[in-house]
């Protein structure tokens, strides 16, 4: 069975934006797409460890604040240099205006 | 410190890794989230302006130039013309290579790949070896962008206003490239993936100053180099210029750009040419944001920041005599004192490079 753990609420993040969200020793980016869906990565990019969260969201992508790695958050596709490594990404739901994630 | 040991793959190199030196977390000023977002949003429309402007006036001086070969009169020309293709191409090449001058990717990778050309560096190579800059930024042994080693090579620096090191070193990197090799130390900072895109580019760059050479050999006239190649050379003074003020005699083996960068007020054409580069401390604490923002950022935070100097003239007054200094003791750099509204540095994590600035 799936567990689901409660990231924060829908109204935590703005749209085209990103928060960080730490978790029993670990740290992931859960994000508000454009369309209003949310989505969720680990929070560090693969090129360096460097936190997401605090990158530029542009319509379905997410650029590092440090090198300006791209990733296509919804699959983890790495999409430009220095990024070559994918972003895992993790199954979202909504509940009661609750983003849960499963990890 | 004792002799500082400037190879990527050398003893310097090892201890920074050990010690933690080597992508360390670095000191930024606190910004809220929503400002900062608005810093870095990006728009295409100031670089397709500036794109348009450069790349223009390039056709129109060169045309000029052109026109009045062999004369004197087309000197002038030639010497705009130079600056901007020797000069205004490495902050073209910086700015598209970070990917925040355009909005549109596509964009800002066109403007990349000519740069690259014109400045001589192979833009595969180098967008890992800038990456690395960034992450260990004048960390001696990790950084392969440090301009000005110590003791500085300042003989070195002057050539370079020529293009004397630089531009043949990249022509050499080129050939060597397109034989099929990759230096051993950028394999220290380029994956294995990229080697087959690093060697492309090297042989076709091969091919196109191949052409220019057989060109000039038919008509006989060095006129086709004056337009492709040597403008690297007899161009580049006002990026050297621009660029050893970026770091040079400051701290290094530092975690915190207000020890190792500098920010510099500079005139509209320079400033233009170096397309906001001057704001150099900010650039490397948040290089998401995109040049034309860089004013706005600097307004923001420049509480929290060292005295920008006034003038490149007033940059090059402060920064001579301290390379003239590190010829005798290497360990000297200039401390920049911050405003009283500034977070302090962090003392206990500079302890080895702090202590040696007067």
């Amino acid at each position: 069975m799936t567990d689901w753990i409660d990231a924060c609420g829908t109204d935590e993040i703005d749209e085209e934006d990103v928060i960080r969200f730490d978790h029993d020793g670990r740290t992931f980016a859960i994000y508000h797409g454009p369309g209003g869906d949310f989505f969720c990565t680990d929070g560090l990019c693969t090129h360096e460890q460097v936190h997401l969260s605090e990158g530029l969201v542009m319509d379905y992508e997410i650029e590092c604040p440090k090198h300006n790695a791209t990733f296509d958050y919804r699959s983890g596709a790495a999409l430009r240099a220095p990024a070559c490594v994918n972003l895992t990404t993790y199954p979202v739901k909504i509940e009661d205006g609750r983003v849960l994630i499963a990890i | 410190m004792g002799k500082r040991d400037y190879s990527l793959l050398g003893a310097d190199a090892k201890r920074a890794v050990e010690t933690g030196l080597a992508a360390a977390e670095w000191y930024h000023t606190d910004i809220p989230r929503a400002q900062m977002k608005a810093l870095m949003q990006r728009a295409d429309q100031p670089a397709i302006r500036d794109t348009i402007l450069l790349y223009g006036c390039m056709i129109a001086f060169a045309g000029i130039g052109i026109a009045l070969w062999p004369s004197w009169w087309s000197a002038p020309f030639w010497l705009a013309y130079g600056v901007l293709y020797g000069s205004a191409s490495d902050s073209r090449w910086h700015e598209c290579g970070h990917g925040t001058a355009f909005k549109t990717r596509t964009y800002n990778d066109w403007v990349y790949q000519i740069a690259s050309f014109m400045i001589v560096r192979n833009p595969h190579a180098w967008r890992w070896s800038h990456a690395r800059h960034h992450t260990d930024t004048i960390i001696v042994g990790r950084d392969p962008e440090i301009a000005l080693m110590r003791p500085p090579d300042l003989a070195r620096m002057i050539a370079n206003f020529l293009g004397l090191i630089d531009a043949w070193n990249g022509w050499g990197r080129m050939l060597y490239n397109a034989a099929g090799r990759i230096h051993p130390e950028e394999a220290d900072y380029i994956p294995e993936t990229e080697y087959p895109k690093v060697i492309r580019v090297a042989r076709i760059w091969v091919a196109i100053y191949a052409a220019t050479i057989a060109l000039a050999i038919a008509i006989g006239s060095i006129l086709p180099l004056m337009v492709i190649g040597l403008p690297r050379l007899y161009g580049a003074w006002h990026h050297v210029m621009t660029g050893v003020l970026q770091h040079g005699g400051l701290a290094d083996n530092v975690v915190d750009h207000r020890l190792n960068s500098r920010t510099v007020y500079m005139n509209p054409i320079s400033r233009f040419i170096y397309w906001n580069m001057n704001y150099h401390v900010e650039h490397h604490m948040f290089p998401m944001v995109p040049y034309h923002q860089l004013p706005a950022l600097h307004d923001r935070i420049k509480h929290d920041l060292p005295a920008p100097n006034r003038s490149i003239a007033e940059a090059f007054a402060e920064m001579w005599p301290a390379l003239k200094r590190q010829l005798r003791y290497e360990d000297y750099f200039l401390r920049r004192d911050l405003p009283p509204t500034a977070k302090p540095y962090r003392e206990d994590f500079h302890d080895g490079a702090l202590g040696a600035a007067e």
